[in-house]
């Protein structure tokens, strides 16, 4: 056990984790970050080009923006370590943090910034040709698919971004969406529309994952007619959304129904004093890069108006 | 020991000709989970390197091998022993977690 009690913990490190650091950092309250072990950075570390962050008229890449917020993180005396946490306890006046390697770290309080993960469709089939066809990250995975069928399932920004990021690669992509409107906004519909390499299955899901190695295909069904057919296909990319990161916190933070960190709005306070949340792992409506970086931030503050009342508290006691 | 690269034109020589264990890690520089995993493999040779070997191919300048292997999503770890695929993990994992998965090799 680390004998040193901090001020704060972030738990998490994409916009949000490190813009609650800079923050932290910046108002002296030398935060420590637990950045993941292989998730640091966030979901913007398995994007290419972030073109509606607000500051950078000619786009910036995703890991070329969390590497310049760690950066500037860092410049003002946050601290990183590059671990999982594997259990906490929020619960008491001191929180305790345990990391991949078994060590307690404790603090005053604690921002939780964990995000989100991938959503899987949940076919047995899926999980067993993962790596073999189904993908859930174009931009690692689209250069094994050169002049080759891919479906990406989902109708969000993410599977319009993936779709036509694929379309470097791939002979065809088509984009397999349950519904018959896409929730992806304007500019990323009309984009992937535009784009000759890509067609649309409307009201179809996918209902199997075809290959005995690799995947050789997919079976679909039409949602409202009940047909259904196979689709040639060798790659499978899934954006159908995401679901918070939040297990380590059941039972000690109030979540919803969906496992979304509850927080007291206008602030980030959750249900237990001196504990802090924000980005996706809160937000399931908005999920932008800019909106995680400004919850981060609101709770940096929110942590450090904490702080300074409980220590103002502790003064007058004496 | 630190990890070494390999290559389609030397991966007959370093690897299914080795005598010891060989974990192959196929990566790229535009692999967001790729370059998070690196570090860690690079630590697990340094540790483990006298029981298991551990190199890096580059699946951008040696696509061959890649292909003839199937990997279609990186970062693949392969287990290479006597010439044949052992063990494959797929995606980044944490170390404890990649430890787990080659206790096998590295015991």
């Amino acid at each position: 056990m680390s004998e040193v009690v901090r001020n704060v913990i972030i738990i998490g490190s994409g916009p949000s984790g490190y813009t609650a650091a800079i923050y932290a950092a910046r108002a002296n309250l030398a935060p420590l970050i637990f950045e993941g072990a292989v998730t640091a950075g966030g979901a913007l570390m398995n994007t290419t080009e972030v073109e509606n962050f607000p500051g950078f008229p000619e786009g910036i890449q995703g890991p070329a923006l969390m590497n310049d917020l760690r950066a500037q993180a860092e410049k003002f005396g946050a601290e990183f370590i590059t671990d999982d946490v594997t259990s906490v306890d929020l619960t008491g006046v001191i929180k305790t943090v345990v990391d991949g390697d078994g060590v307690t770290h404790q603090a005053h309080s604690v921002i939780i910034a964990t995000g989100s993960g991938y959503r899987e469709i949940g076919l047995p089939n899926e999980k067993r040709l993962s790596g073999r066809g189904v993908s859930w990250c174009a931009t690692c995975d689209g250069f094994f698919f050169k002049e080759q069928n891919i479906v990406v399932v989902g109708g969000g920004d993410t599977a319009m971004e993936e779709a036509t990021f694929l379309t470097r690669f791939a002979k065809t992509v088509t984009i397999v969406h349950r519904r018959d409107e896409l929730r992806a906004s304007k500019i990323m519909q009309d984009r992937a529309i535009a784009n000759e390499k890509i067609s649309f299955l409307w009201d179809t899901e996918v209902i199997d994952v075809l290959g005995e190695d690799k995947v050789t295909g997919l079976r679909v069904r039409n949602v409202k007619t009940g047909v259904e057919s196979d689709l040639d296909a060798t790659g499978l990319f899934v954006a159908i959304g995401h679901d918070p990161r939040s297990e380590l916190l059941a039972g000690q933070i109030d979540l919803d129904d969906e496992g979304y960190v509850q927080v007291q709005h206008p602030t980030t306070a959750t249900n237990q004093l001196g504990v802090f949340a924000a980005g996706d792992v809160v937000d399931h409506r908005y999920r932008q890069a800019i909106t995680a970086a400004g919850t981060g931030c609101a709770a940096a503050l929110d942590a450090e108006r904490f702080l300074a009342d409980r220590d103002h508290q502790a003064l007058s006691d004496h | 020991m630190a990890t070494k690269n390999v290559t389609d034109a030397s991966f007959a020589a370093d690897v299914l000709q080795s005598d010891k264990p060989v974990l192959v890690d196929f990566w790229a520089e535009w692999c967001g989970p790729c370059r998070m995993v690196g570090p860690i493999l690079e630590e697990i040779s340094n540790e483990h390197g006298d029981k298991l070997t551990i190199v890096k191919l580059n699946v951008d300048e040696n696509p061959s091998i890649a292909a003839n292997y199937g990997v279609s999503s990186i970062p693949t770890m392969n287990v290479f022993q006597g010439g044949e695929v052992v063990k494959q993990i797929v995606g980044a994992k944490p170390k404890a977690k990649l430890l787990e998965d080659l206790a096998d090799y590295i015991a």
